[in-house]
């Protein structure tokens, strides 16, 4: 452990042209880490306001379709395991990340996003094939309520990807700086969050939905 | 060479048992939730009612192998602000459901004993 007093010198002596803020990584991380970690709580909040509308409209049909006639279950199994690899496939980022093994963690991270673009292909797929059947959103309260709440998970995996694009250009760019580390570390928050989300939605949505 | 750079973020304890673990769970948790669904092996009810305990099981797998969440002092405050969501998100879902369904009982056309005689005024 560094005294805060020596530092100062440390720094003078090792890295001249790093400014002195690069000396609380640490603590700017935990701080970071934390905020992140409140941001995500507020997503859980928003989340429960789309499952609680779903939880009261979502057996409204309207004379429509319903959940049991537009949804198949092998097919959202499909998209249950493609993003729970992803979300395992992060995992090898974190460790390889932590042992500082840069091309490994450009490998596992592409992983993770080939199988989040896989997922969000697979909604896109699933949302196109239920407008074209006239099951679009405006149809019933359930279908608003559904399209609403998927769609509002696809789009937050949606914005995953995109950060994960720019976080694997830093992390080319750059190698694993403490800034690369602390964002691999805030964005496996966030996607291995998404995957706990996802369990909610299809057992909440898809399995309560057919029976 | 990265303890000092990492040591404080999610994962700084992750290794591959956690991953494994969890993993392995989830498939077990979702499998039976959706095989319990597809086969209809339980009554309606039962079915519901087991396959959300199912995924109540899986989230706290989730968050402790993935999300590495846990009860150290480190992270006492995210359990915190964890716990407090919880809270928010319980009175959101369940006051919605209960108003709601509440609601729509007492709207029912069919409920004669919701209406008041005229002579009560």
């Amino acid at each position: 452990m560094t005294m805060p007093f020596d530092l100062p010198e440390a720094h003078s002596v090792h890295a001249p042209q790093h400014p002195p803020a690069a000396v609380d990584d640490a603590e700017l991380t935990e701080k970071t880490v934390f905020g992140f970690w409140l941001y995500l709580m507020s997503d859980v909040v928003l989340f429960a306001a789309l499952f609680a509308v779903y939880a009261v409209v979502g057996r409204s049909y309207a004379g429509g379709p319903t959940g049991r006639e537009l949804f198949d279950l092998w097919f959202v199994l499909a998209e249950t395991a493609v993003l729970l690899l992803s979300s395992v496939a992060f995992g090898f980022v974190t460790i390889a990340a932590h042992e500082d093994r840069r091309q490994a963690t450009l490998r596992w991270l592409g992983a993770t996003f080939a199988l989040g673009a896989l997922f969000i292909a697979m909604e896109a797929y699933e949302f196109h094939h239920l407008v074209a059947e006239g099951a679009g959103p405006s149809r019933s309260a359930f279908l608003s309520s559904y399209f609403a709440l998927v769609g509002t998970h696809g789009l937050h995996v949606l914005t995953g990807l995109v950060w994960m694009a720019v976080t694997a250009f830093h992390l080319a760019r750059d190698g694993l700086t403490a800034t690369v580390h602390r964002r691999l570390g805030l964005l496996g928050l966030f996607w291995h969050f998404l995957d706990v989300i996802w369990i909610v939605v299809f057992t909440h949505v898809y399995l309560t939905g057919v029976l | 060479m990265a303890d000092r750079r990492t040591q404080h973020l999610p994962g700084a304890a992750a290794s591959l048992r956690h991953y494994a673990r969890g993993f392995l769970l989830s498939v077990i948790l979702t499998g039976a939730a959706f095989a319990l669904v597809m086969t209809h092996a339980l009554p309606r009810e039962a079915t519901i009612f087991v396959i959300f305990v199912l995924a109540a099981v899986q989230v706290v797998v989730h968050i402790a192998d993935f999300l590495h969440v846990d009860t150290s002092l480190e992270q006492r405050w995210n359990l915190f602000a964890t716990l407090f969501a919880l809270l928010v998100v319980g009175i959101l879902v369940g006051g919605s459901i209960w108003i709601m369904f509440s609601a729509h009982e007492r709207m029912r056309p069919d409920m004669p004993a919701m209406t008041m005689p005229p002579e009560s005024f």
